[in-house]
């Protein structure tokens, strides 16, 4: 019997197949829709009442009193105190544990010690709040008192802290990933010009993985920005300008979280403020997502 | 090339003295000996951060860690508060979101290694997939509340082509329900899963699909039974992480309204009082019209409480006729208790979850209640590390199997 092979039957099969898994690939672009969608939505509702003058430049954010004040500053500067106190320790903690690991320690010890770190990761946040409150806060306020700080009960130092080692495993997995996949050939050139393995790990090695070092810790940074939990629990709830760390205030998210925990008033305006403070969040989230990809363009060294 | 001899220098070490040779060696080495104990020192802190959060909670709840504390409900006098709610509660979410997360991040992975062309609607997903890795959690709530609570969650949003009957029952199961809670955690951990399940299909070689094409497998065949059984250790490996994930999430819950007080099971034991009330009762619990009577067919052995509060002792089978405001009681038997286990019955319920009754005791005041958050927490902490110690333990088994 003469069959024709060049011609390709219809497998409805095989359509309705891959019609089912790119139906399940976009749900991803359906998700990022519905969380823009929903918050876009919402501050419109929120910025008809409240001017986007005021919101960005008035420093008090006080909704639920008869006046109200809606001003993110507050929200904005507890936030970037926390992220900067997660950083100060995450920084350099994540990037010695990365050089060390990827430059001076055996194929066992970094197989061992890496995904024991990225636990650290894992941990359930709220855990990390009861830490922070009960642990960091009153160890920090002991060590302070004989420099005359007295520590608040409610701080974002010691939230602040924690979050920074939460986010360890991030910086240090990313960089030493970063660091292990540049050449072995150029840290050879360097060993073979004399130098010690510090040296070469200093000087080729950090320069030539800039790109995922520093993508690392903006994702690092990305993670803090976000984080609710422990900043709910440990950093107090007040909102308010913070010009230190060793005051209590509440971040963008604490505030989001505080307001859903008592009975939402849905439809009101302050109800509507909690996703007006959504939206800078998100912005901020996807401004930093956007300066680590250009970063990693701008500065990918390739092999 | 001529070797030209400058002779030996004024402070310079002996031709020939390797040891002393170049100048400052020593103290080049020596600081490439500190930068170790540096390193060994930030790994450390790292490593004591594990080891303080467990002492911690171990030390401040671990004696709460009883039998009693997984079986009784939460209370207002903390010696006797459990977390029975909170743990079934989880299970329940997990589940859902396992459910959704599971098929959808697979079948995405699939598509996106195997099936994707290169155009601009792929690359579309695979930002989107990106950039919702780094989207903070909290955020995944809002989107819930505005899509799932307050519009799939209200009967009167629906669009008017549905039947009222269907718009009602739908309505019911969205809200703030573990319907809810599943799907948002599931959206949550989409990524984790989806990025898995790309590298462990990536991982397959080449050669496995040719070898099924050449046979005349079609794409579907070869992907799903040649590349999907070499893939699956490494899928299974993504959703352990993404479920502990999943399980320690309590940001995107309050959002969507977790109670942080429940005394009640959304599904029933065997052996559990049920009560079923005949007709529509107001908010006093009296009938809305008392004259009402219905026509019942006792389910189990039990007694009936007529509206008069008089009592009385009923059988199996029985059928009676019944006022409204009757309540029919009797204990449930280990048939009851399966029948309420079917995902129908409880995907409508409202919940609370482990990381919610831990927070909810870590804000109160008295320290009897740190306690039990403390032992929650121990509990909790526990369960992930145990998860994400297997999800180690299967990608480190995973590495030494497989040489291609």
């Amino acid at each position: 019997v003469e069959r024709d092979f060049t011609k390709s039957k219809a497998r409805w099969g095989e359509r309705i197949i891959e019609g089912s898994l790119f139906l399940a690939a976009a749900t991803a672009i359906a998700v990022v829709v519905g969380i823009i969608y929903v918050v876009v939505s919402e501050s419109t509702k929120f910025f008809s009442h409240v001017s986007a003058v005021e919101f960005l430049t008035s420093t008090t954010w006080t909704p639920l009193f008869d006046n109200p004040q809606y001003g993110i500053a507050p929200l904005l500067t507890g936030t970037f105190m926390a992220t900067l106190v997660a950083l100060a320790v995450a920084v350099p903690l994540g990037l010695l544990v990365a050089i060390y690991l990827s430059e001076f320690a055996g194929h066992r010890t970094r197989e061992t010690i890496k995904p024991t770190l990225e636990l650290l990761a894992a941990v359930p946040t709220v855990v990390y709040g009861y830490f922070a409150l009960l642990f960091v806060t009153p160890l920090l306020q002991q060590w302070l008192r004989p420099f005359g700080i007295e520590l608040p009960g409610f701080n974002l130092l010691s939230a602040g802290i924690v979050m920074g080692l939460m986010i360890i495993p991030y910086i240090a997995s990313l960089s030493e990933d970063a660091m292990r996949s540049v050449p072995r050939s150029m840290r050879e050139g360097s060993y073979a010009m004399g130098a010690t393995r510090l040296e070469t790990a200093f000087r080729v090695v950090v320069p030539a993985a800039v790109s995922g070092v520093v993508g690392a810790v903006i994702l690092g940074m990305s993670r803090a920005i976000g984080e609710t939990m422990i900043v709910v629990v440990a950093g107090g709830q007040q909102p308010q300008m913070v010009l230190h760390p060793a005051q209590q205030g509440a971040t963008v998210t604490a505030f989001i979280a505080q307001v859903a925990l008592g009975d939402l008033p849905f439809g009101t305006l302050e109800y509507n403020s909690i996703f007006a403070a959504g939206l800078a969040l998100l912005v901020l989230t996807l401004f930093f997502n956007f300066v680590a990809f250009w970063l990693q363009r701008r500065y990918r060294e390739a092999y | 090339m001529a070797a030209t001899d400058v002779g030996p220098v004024e402070g310079a070490p002996a031709r020939g003295d390797i040891t002393a040779h170049p100048p400052g060696l020593a103290a080049r080495k020596f600081k490439d000996a500190t930068f170790v104990f540096w390193g060994i020192l930030a790994t450390v802190i790292g490593l004591g951060t594990l080891i303080a959060l467990v002492w911690d909670l171990a030390a401040d709840g671990g004696h709460r860690v009883t039998a009693d504390f997984f079986f009784s409900f939460p209370s207002s006098e903390p010696a006797e508060a459990g977390i029975l709610p909170a743990w079934v509660g989880s299970i329940l979410v997990i589940v859902t979101t396992a459910l959704f997360a599971v098929p959808i991040g697979l079948l995405a992975g699939v598509y996106l290694e195997e099936y994707a062309p290169k155009n601009a609607i792929t690359s579309a997903i695979e930002i989107a997939v990106n950039n919702l890795a780094g989207v903070p959690s909290i955020l995944f709530g809002l989107m819930s509340i505005g899509i799932f609570v307050q519009i799939l969650g209200n009967a009167a949003r629906y669009p008017d082509f549905i039947p009222e009957g269907t718009r009602e029952a739908m309505a019911d199961l969205f809200g703030q329900s573990i319907l809810t809670a599943g799907i948002t955690l599931a959206l949550l951990i989409l990524p984790i899963v989806i990025v898995a399940t790309r590298e462990a299909v990536r991982g397959v070689p080449q050669e496995i699909r040719h070898a099924a094409l050449a046979v005349g497998a079609t794409k579907w065949q070869a992907t799903n039974h040649h590349v999907m059984p070499y893939a699956l250790p490494g899928v299974v490996t993504g959703v352990i992480i993404g479920i502990s994930r999943a399980l320690g999430e309590t940001a995107p819950l309050i959002m969507i309204g977790g109670l942080t007080f429940v005394a009640f099971l959304p599904i029933t034991r065997p052996g559990d009082a049920t009560f079923e009330t005949i007709g529509v009762l107001d908010e006093y619990g009296a009938a809305i019209d008392p004259t009402a009577v219905e026509t019942v067919r006792i389910p189990h052995d039990g007694i009936v409480v007529l509206p008069d509060f008089t009592e009385q002792a009923v059988q199996a089978g029985q059928v009676l006729e019944l006022p409204h405001g009757s309540t029919i009681q009797s204990v449930a038997t280990w048939g009851d208790a399966a029948m309420t286990w079917l995902p129908g019955h409880w995907l409508g319920s409202e919940f609370t979850v482990m990381p919610i009754q831990m927070f909810n005791w870590t804000s109160r005041p008295q320290a009897e209640f740190l306690e039990i958050a403390a032992a929650a927490g121990l509990v909790l902490l526990l369960i992930t590390l145990l998860l994400n110690g297997t999800a180690i333990w299967l990608r480190y088994r995973l590495r030494k199997a497989i040489k291609w």
